[in-house]
């Protein structure tokens, strides 16, 4: 079970109008894994994910899901994503709601469940990132990285299978960083799937079991951490890495 | 009884001897002014919500050509609504339909449909616009938990829209009030219909309007405080109370994850 492969992406294209942001990505992922796209800004990263969740729509390929292509236009996108759940860079709380509503409305109106359930399930997440004291917070009363913590937490509640961190930290203050840096590792060791997009190359290194270098549009590079981070093949990952690791 | 020979007396005389017609006035002109917001916002937000439905190329044809269909209509009806007077409005849709379709509308309903149907035009504007300043992270924030485009509408853009065009409705709601008064052209009995009657009665339209005057600003400056109150409601408290029974366990900022990393160093 653990080698099954839960996402696979064959030959995925994105452009928009003339610009090839992404360029036949091939790329799958096992139940467990936790993967680390790393690549300088502008490289696709980002817009990958977003196709993985289909907040964009792939120009070509195919994505499957338990073998399922998700790109067919008869699979029901809103089911898909409440097992592949997503966390934003910009945090994108719900701003009409409280820290409990945010982790609630989800598993009410989409997984139908009832409101004690909903409850008990929040406060179990938001216990779990630390936020559990501020449930009656409004979103704009809080800082960027207990907002982050707040929306993985929202995440969680969904129950996903896979999880799609968006440059979770490049918002964030250094010491935020940290807090949700945290609670990202927790969530790793306990056998969360993950995909990343990170520009923090210390916890790609440390945390995950794979890693993926993007530039261009295409995957570079793709192997475990250790060795891409020790032993990159090609010459654009060394020059990338010795960029950041100076830095 | 005789007339009053300085300003004051005449007033308080035909308030006195004409009270009643001015409430009744001004009722009138609260309720239509009233239903017709309440009306126009149900007819604005339906429209304004089927105008910013995302069409995407995946949609099978038929929902997009019911789609755009919608949205040419709601196009024309918007344009051809803002583009003409109300007065206008009020003679063409109260003579025009009993001329055409031989439909006598009573003076009333003509009255509470023509503010219903201006507003609605002037709020499909105003959600459209309430609706593209949200932040699209909002959706996709509800999209990416498995929200529907609809569930999305309903649970969080709407809610914060809503709060955004506050200002707007209330605007419109003013506008209302003293607009009402152009319909006194179909002859219905509202606060500038009723005033024209009690000028003439004695000839003191001086007088009858300066009353008038202070009704329509006391009732425009009553609906703008209550909505202004409603929206400072609707913004919650400025504070929140932590969720914990020892005050001092968790403050801002003190909750410390143990990092698996410092383990290590040490």
């Amino acid at each position: 079970m653990a080698d099954e492969k839960v996402l696979e992406i064959h030959h995925l294209s994105k452009t928009f109008g003339t610009n090839v942001v992404l360029r036949d990505i091939d790329f799958s992922v096992r139940a467990g894994d936790v993967t680390c796209i790393i690549g300088a800004s502008g490289s696709g990263k980002s817009t990958l994910l977003r196709c993985i969740n289909l907040l964009e729509t792939p120009t070509t390929g195919e994505i499957l899901y338990h073998d399922v292509d998700i790109t067919d236009r008869k699979v029901s996108v809103p089911s898909y994503r409440t097992k592949v759940g997503m966390v934003f860079q910009n945090f994108n709380l719900f701003n009409n709601m409280t820290v409990l509503e945010n982790c609630m409305v989800g598993q009410i109106k989409v997984l139908k469940k009832d409101k004690e359930e909903a409850k008990k399930k929040a406060m179990m997440f938001l216990e779990k990132v630390g936020m559990a004291p501020y449930i009656n917070a409004k979103p704009r009363q809080l800082s960027g990285g207990q907002k982050q913590r707040v929306a993985i937490a929202r995440a969680l509640a969904m129950e996903p299978e896979i999880l799609l961190f968006d440059e979770p930290t490049s918002a964030l203050d250094p010491q935020m960083v940290g807090e949700v840096l945290a609670v990202m590792r927790t969530l790793a060791s306990e056998g969360l799937t993950m995909i990343i997009v990170t520009h923090e190359m210390a916890f790609a290194r440390d945390v995950s079991n794979r890693v993926v270098y993007m530039a261009g549009g295409v995957i570079e590079e793709e192997g475990n951490p250790a060795d891409i981070f020790g032993n990159p093949q090609k010459s654009s990952t060394k020059e990338f890495l010795n960029r950041f690791m100076q830095g | 009884m005789s007339l009053p020979s300085d300003f004051l007396g005449r007033m308080l005389f035909i308030l006195h001897e004409y009270g009643p017609s001015f409430l009744r006035g001004a009722g009138k002109t609260m309720a239509i002014a009233i239903v017709g917001t309440l009306v126009g916002c149900i007819i604005g937000f339906a429209v304004g919500i089927v105008q910013t439905i995302p069409v995407s190329k995946n949609d099978s044809f038929a929902k997009r050509f019911l789609l755009k269909t919608v949205k040419i209509i709601s196009n024309i009806y918007v344009e051809i609504f803002r583009g003409t007077p109300m007065m206008v409005q009020a003679m063409f849709i109260f003579y025009g339909s009993s001329a055409l379709f031989n439909f006598n509308m009573s003076i009333v309903f003509a009255s509470y449909f023509i503010v219903s149907i201006n507003t609605g035009a002037y709020m499909a504007e105003t959600v459209r616009g309430g609706i593209l300043s949200i932040d699209p992270g909002q959706t996709e924030g509800a999209k990416a938990i498995g929200m529907t485009h609809f569930q999305t509408m309903i649970n969080v853009i709407m809610p914060q829209a809503i709060r955004n065009i506050m200002p707007q409705i209330g605007n419109n709601l003013i506008i209302n009030i003293k607009d009402t008064c152009v319909l006194s052209v179909i002859g219905v009995v509202e606060l500038f219909y009723a005033t024209k009657g009690v000028a003439g009665a004695y000839y003191t339209y001086f007088e009858a309007f300066t009353i008038t005057m202070i009704i329509y600003f006391i009732l425009t400056f009553t609906c703008s405080r209550i909505l202004r109150h409603w929206e400072k409601k609707m913004d919650g408290p400025d504070s929140y109370d932590l969720a914990t029974t020892d005050t001092l366990a968790y403050t801002s900022g003190m909750v410390r994850f143990p990092d698996p990393k410092e383990k290590e160093d040490r």
